[in-house]
């Protein structure tokens, strides 16, 4: 059996008196599309955010490919690809020149930058300022940005929220090429069942900072008649309540 | 290989802010056509001597007016051109006091009782009121107000006992002109400086907070990139802007005032650059931690407020208390002022900059290197 590229380990978090993530353990294989599902403050941005180094533990360990992010930071940096919640790029740069800054950071060119433009399809607006952008377009360059690098660990947090169903298709379609054509182990957070059930093949029940379940779509709807009902029978409430 | 990947990373990253700067229309307004505007408009104001208008309340509260015997009423019917008729409101006469080297000054006379000559006061229309006491002229006006008293030193040589001093044999009178000497030679050098400590302020500290509180700080530092490096591309960008901005503006004033720089070029750069670490160096300091562009925005005019108007940009800040001058002048904007304003009018060069040069540089340093310890990068 191969050992998981991410390894999260009784992990805990918190702000001020707020206790975000309460001693979580999970192990992400490679090749694995994950997806961490739960309603707004289940700590799944948090989780994400410890698992790309951008905070740190309170409690608990975090190994990427058996590695920690101490001491390997330039490593790590290397091998994942990540797309944050509702980051803004720099307004007045072109879609093609904002590629070729994240591009310089691993020592790629244009061709990468074409390639990654014909893969999140904005062939028609490499030309454009990111200002002038609609909000799906802004989203698949933002997977753009992360896949620049061709990554092992891909981490997407909440990639399509707030998209319209179009462009929330769109994003999917890209996870889907990727999904087919390389061996990348992703985490996404969502709290849209259909956007999990779709696109991952594991998917993780967050709440108040817990996981309540996890396992493949097919082995949690043994349990209930949708993720919906499961989440409902699970917690008493909604996801989007 | 390495190096050369390095250099590509921050010539990425400055191209791209320097993209993200000059694809703003307002920049050129703002950075470049602005000062100039500024330096004309100051600079025409206070170099050709326009005529002053000065407005006079007369109250007709003693005596009937017009028929006095006082010097005042004799002033105003036999040396004054009578307004004759008008709207209420207008002025009764008028005086026009020439002066060649000082400027014409036109006199305005209001007759009015003494409770509308007050109203007139307070709203600032007038700045000292006339009035005819026994045949004695009597001027009202606040002591403090420096018009005021202007206003009251001119009137008294003209109406005095009736006798009128025209001033064309003013000969003790030698107005300086001589480049150096004037206010446009001590503005220009004013507004450069201010110009790079606002621009540096508001560029990078500014672009700083606002890019942490869109996460993009956060989005570049989970990549390898060197966080040194953005800062200094950030920097760099900024000096190239400033120092457009800075030549622009100075060679404006150098055809359009023939002014000069009567220092050396080399020790003005010196103390440019000088000037540009310490505010990139306090810029960062300053946006080290928040992500609130409105607690961002108190924080730069905390520092630029007081230094814009302490620091002697517009006016010497001589005439501030003496105790309080040392202080003004261990400021950054006073010392890099001073600095730049002597190699412009007074000739200096590097041994006359090299303190406030050095003291500039280590302020630059020492905060830029206690920003970058704290710096909050999400």
């Amino acid at each position: 059996m191969t050992s998981p590229v991410i390894e999260v380990r009784n992990v805990w978090k918190s702000f001020k008196s707020v206790q975000a993530v309460k001693g979580i353990d999970l192990n992400i294989p490679k090749g694995q599309f994950t997806a961490l599902l739960g309603p707004n403050g289940a700590g799944k941005t948090t989780l994400v955010e410890m698992i790309e180094g951008i905070q740190k533990p309170d409690e608990g360990e975090i190994l990427i490919t058996g590695k920690p992010w101490k001491g390997n930071q330039d490593e790590l940096h290397r091998i994942i690809g990540l797309s944050l919640q509702e980051t803004r790029f720099i307004d007045k740069l072109r879609v093609s020149e904002t590629l070729m800054l994240f591009a310089s950071f691993f020592n790629l060119g244009k061709e990468r930058v074409n390639e990654v433009i014909e893969l999140v399809g904005l062939e028609e607006k490499r030309k454009s300022y990111v200002v002038n952008l609609s909000g799906g377009q802004r989203q698949r360059l933002a997977i753009g940005i992360a896949l620049i690098n061709t990554p092992s660990i891909l981490l997407l947090d909440e990639p399509t929220t707030g998209l319209d169903p179009n462009a929330r298709r769109e994003i999917w379609e890209i996870l889907h090429k990727l999904k087919e054509m390389s061996e990348t182990s992703m985490i996404l957070t969502t709290h849209y069942m259909e956007e999990a059930e779709n696109l991952c093949n594991y998917i993780v029940i967050m709440h108040n900072g817990v996981i309540l379940r996890e396992g493949t779509p097919y082995s949690l709807l043994t349990e209930s008649r949708n993720l919906d009902d499961l989440f409902v029978s699970l917690t008493g409430r909604r996801i989007n309540e | 290989m390495n190096s050369f990947f390095r250099f590509n990373q921050l010539w990425q990253i400055t191209s791209a802010l320097f993209r993200e700067i000059i694809r703003e229309p307002g920049v050129l307004f703002w950075g470049i056509l602005f000062p100039i505007l500024m330096s004309l408009g100051l600079g025409l104001a206070f170099t050709k001597k326009a005529d002053t208008v000065r407005k006079i309340a007369v109250s007709r509260s003693s005596g009937i007016p017009g028929t006095g015997n006082s010097d005042l009423y004799k002033f105003l019917e036999m040396k004054c051109i009578k307004q004759q008729s008008g709207p209420k409101e207008d002025f009764t006469w008028q005086y026009e006091l020439k002066d060649d080297k000082l400027g014409n000054t036109l006199f305005l006379f209001y007759e009015l009782d003494w409770n509308e000559a007050m109203v007139m006061l307070k709203r600032g229309t007038v700045s000292l009121i006339l009035e005819s006491n026994n045949g004695k002229t009597e001027y009202h006006f606040d002591p403090v107000n420096a018009d005021a008293e202007l206003t009251y030193l001119k009137l008294r040589s003209v109406i005095g006992s009736g006798e009128v001093h025209y001033p064309e044999n003013n000969s003790e009178i030698k107005p300086l002109t001589v480049t150096g000497t004037r206010y446009i030679d001590f503005l220009v050098p004013g507004l450069v400086t201010m110009g790079v400590m606002m621009s540096t302020m508001w560029g990078i500290s500014y672009g700083l907070i606002e890019k942490r509180s869109k996460k993009l700080l956060r989005r570049l530092i989970a990549t390898p990139m060197k966080k040194s490096q953005f800062l200094v591309a950030q920097i760099t960008v900024r000096v190239i802007m400033n120092f457009i901005e800075a030549l622009v503006l100075v060679v404006f004033a150098l055809i359009t005032f023939n002014m000069t720089i009567q220092g050396s070029i080399t020790a003005l750069i010196l103390m440019f650059l000088a000037g540009n670490l310490a505010f990139a160096g306090i810029a960062v300091f300053v946006s080290s931690h928040t992500s609130n562009t409105e607690v961002g925005n108190g924080l730069i005019n905390a520092v630029v407020m007081p230094m814009m108007i302490l620091s002697g940009i517009f006016f010497s800040y001589q005439n501030f208390p003496d105790w309080s001058v040392s202080i003004i002048r261990a400021l950054p904007l006073t010392m890099m002022t001073d600095g730049v304003r002597s190699i412009f009018n007074e000739g200096a060069g590097y041994s006359e900059v090299a303190v406030p040069a050095l003291a500039l540089s280590v302020i630059g340093m020492l905060f830029f290197s206690v920003g970058l310890k704290i710096f909050k990068w999400h």
